[in-house]
């Protein structure tokens, strides 16, 4: 077995640790990153478990003395893992591809060497699964991007991105639920609601939800 | 309640923060100096979770509409209420109407006014720290205009005045220059992912903070620290502290107001009991990094805590001493 093939795990300060999953970025991954969250929950002075992408972020109540005894934890904890199949709701989300808020769909194609209706009809082919949440409220990472129209993350953040973006940032894609910096690429923009803080569950996504986006417009 | 009547800049109601609802994207908000703002509510006598006003620019002008106890800590300060000087790390006493002018900050970037009983807005997702990216929390989630007249909950019954030792002299670190701060950092995933030579060039410069330093985070300035092959992350959750290294390889560590995810690659992380430090930074200064151990990074957490102790312990000491001379018979027979 080759070091690759074990899991990385790495410290956030004293506040928090990341536990990165070996292997492709996947549903069968994600779904024992979702097994994986749900068991840590539990465990002692971790105040909570949040899956990234075919990763998992512990934070702690109180940071642990010693971190040899929650490493090995992890680590069981994985090899033991199995998938958590979370049967979700499907969303269909239209979305307007291009236009200004979208304004790097032209350069994502040349970047591709695809056209921009190609990336359009790829964008918007899939059945998407929310695989975590995160960034900023509501926000939902989505699995199973087809890896044609990946594009490397922006060499400057940008301060200020449009809430309801839809964009790519690698081999990612995801939708802004409200404007702020981002190191991703638009490429169209939707109005839906992500969060509200006074629903009794805020966001209004969860992971194994699934979207679809329905192509409303291209803008060229 | 209190009645702002000058503000400059994003000044916003924050408590100790939101820390339990990263599974939904939100983050941690709450005080950049969270020390001084328990510092203030100690002051006080309040919960030290209870919420006071971030400063960041001057003058800044309020009203208290009603005799109340408040305390302005972390920077250094100038301020005046009628015509008394405010000291800074100290507790003083209002009377209905008066304005405090707070008119200079020669030290520091951020100011804390905490007022007796707290700032008494509403809970949101457990906290009162403004969220700005969701507009909730705080004060109707944005910062604070003229004419905004603020809440103030029922104040504990804190007598005279009462200043503290500030966290900055007491919690100084030995070999900082005046116009840079030295904050220890635990290396975090990406670390080896840079050559000898670049993890040298990260520790041995002094890093310019830019103009564009907020609450969301502070991009530095100095020369470019790039891994040896680009490294491009899945997307993972990330704490306030954490230093990032975008493609262009220049640092940005994450402050109160980050994102809870990202995905360029980590190289260390500010500690938590150095994260106020950061705070504190004015935008042109210098920040120099310090290599920690983890061991080392909890003990500098109960060096805080002890500090934190002492003031609680003193404060209470003053209060007890007070309320014994004010209430005893013979004390009031002598006055």
């Amino acid at each position: 077995m080759t070091t690759s093939d074990r899991p990385r795990i790495s410290l956030l300060g004293t506040s928090a640790l990341l536990f990165e999953a070996p292997g492709a970025f996947d549903l069968p991954h994600q779904r024992r990153i979702w097994a994986l969250a749900a068991t840590a929950s539990k465990w002692p002075d971790i105040r909570e478990a949040i899956p990234g992408i075919t990763n998992l972020m512990l934070t702690f109540e109180t940071p642990p003395r010693e971190l040899d005894g929650l490493i090995a934890a992890l680590n069981d904890g994985w090899d033991a893992a199995e998938g958590l199949a979370i049967g979700g709701r499907e969303i269909r989300l239209p979305v307007t591809y291009g236009g200004e808020i979208g304004s790097s769909l032209q350069s994502v194609a040349d970047h591709c060497g695809l056209s921009v209706d190609d990336v359009v009809s790829i964008h918007a082919a899939p059945l998407y699964t929310v695989f975590a949440l995160g960034s900023h409220p509501g926000y939902c990472y989505l699995g199973g991007m087809d890896p044609r129209i990946t594009m490397p993350r922006r060499q400057t953040p940008l301060q200020r991105s449009a809430g309801g973006s839809v964009s790519i940032g690698g081999s990612q894609t995801g939708v802004s639920a409200s404007s702020g910096p981002s190191g991703w690429h638009a490429i169209g923009h939707t109005s839906w609601t992500f969060f509200d803080p006074t629903w009794p569950t805020p966001a209004a996504l969860a992971p194994g939800d699934t979207i679809r986006f329905a192509v409303e417009r291209v803008i060229r | 309640m209190i009645e702002i009547l000058s503000v400059t800049g994003p000044a916003s109601v924050q408590d100790l923060g939101r820390f339990d609802q990263y599974r939904f994207g939100v983050g941690t908000s709450g005080a950049m100096d969270d020390v001084a703002l328990r510092a203030g509510n100690i002051l006080l006598g309040n919960d030290e979770n209870a919420a006071g006003i971030e400063i960041p620019m001057l003058p800044f002008k309020l009203r208290f509409d009603r005799n109340m106890a408040f305390a302005l800590t972390g920077a250094d300060v100038e301020a005046e209420i009628a015509g008394r000087v405010i000291p800074p790390w100290w507790r003083s006493h209002a009377r209905a109407g008066e304005v405090l002018t707070i008119k200079a900050m020669p030290r520091g970037a951020r100011l804390y006014l905490t007022v007796g009983g707290g700032i008494d807005v509403p809970m949101v997702l457990g906290s009162r720290s403004t969220q700005f990216r969701g507009e909730f929390g705080g004060w109707h989630g944005r910062p604070l205009h003229v004419g905004d007249v603020l809440p103030c909950a029922a104040p504990t019954a804190v007598i005279g005045e009462l200043g503290v030792e500030p966290a900055e002299i007491t919690l100084a670190r030995p070999n900082a220059a005046a116009d840079e701060t030295i904050v220890r950092v635990v290396i975090a995933g990406e670390y080896d992912g840079f050559d000898a030579a670049t993890q040298a060039l990260f520790w041995s410069s002094s890093w310019k903070i830019t103009p564009q330093s907020n609450r969301y985070g502070y991009r530095l300035q100095g020369p470019a620290v790039k891994p040896e092959v680009p490294i491009e992350k899945r997307s993972h959750g990330i704490v306030p502290g954490v230093i990032q290294i975008p493609p262009n390889g220049q640092p940005i560590i994450q402050m109160r107001d980050a994102q809870t995810s990202g995905g360029y690659p980590k190289i260390a992380t500010v500690i938590r009991a150095d994260l106020w430090r950061v705070g504190q930074a004015r935008l042109g200064s210098k920040l120099r990094f310090e290599q920690t151990a983890y061991s080392d990074a909890l003990a500098a957490e109960t060096e805080m805590s002890a500090y934190l102790d002492r003031l609680r312990t003193n404060a209470r000491l003053v209060e007890e001493t007070r309320t014994c001379r004010y209430s005893s018979p013979i004390s009031r027979a002598w006055r």
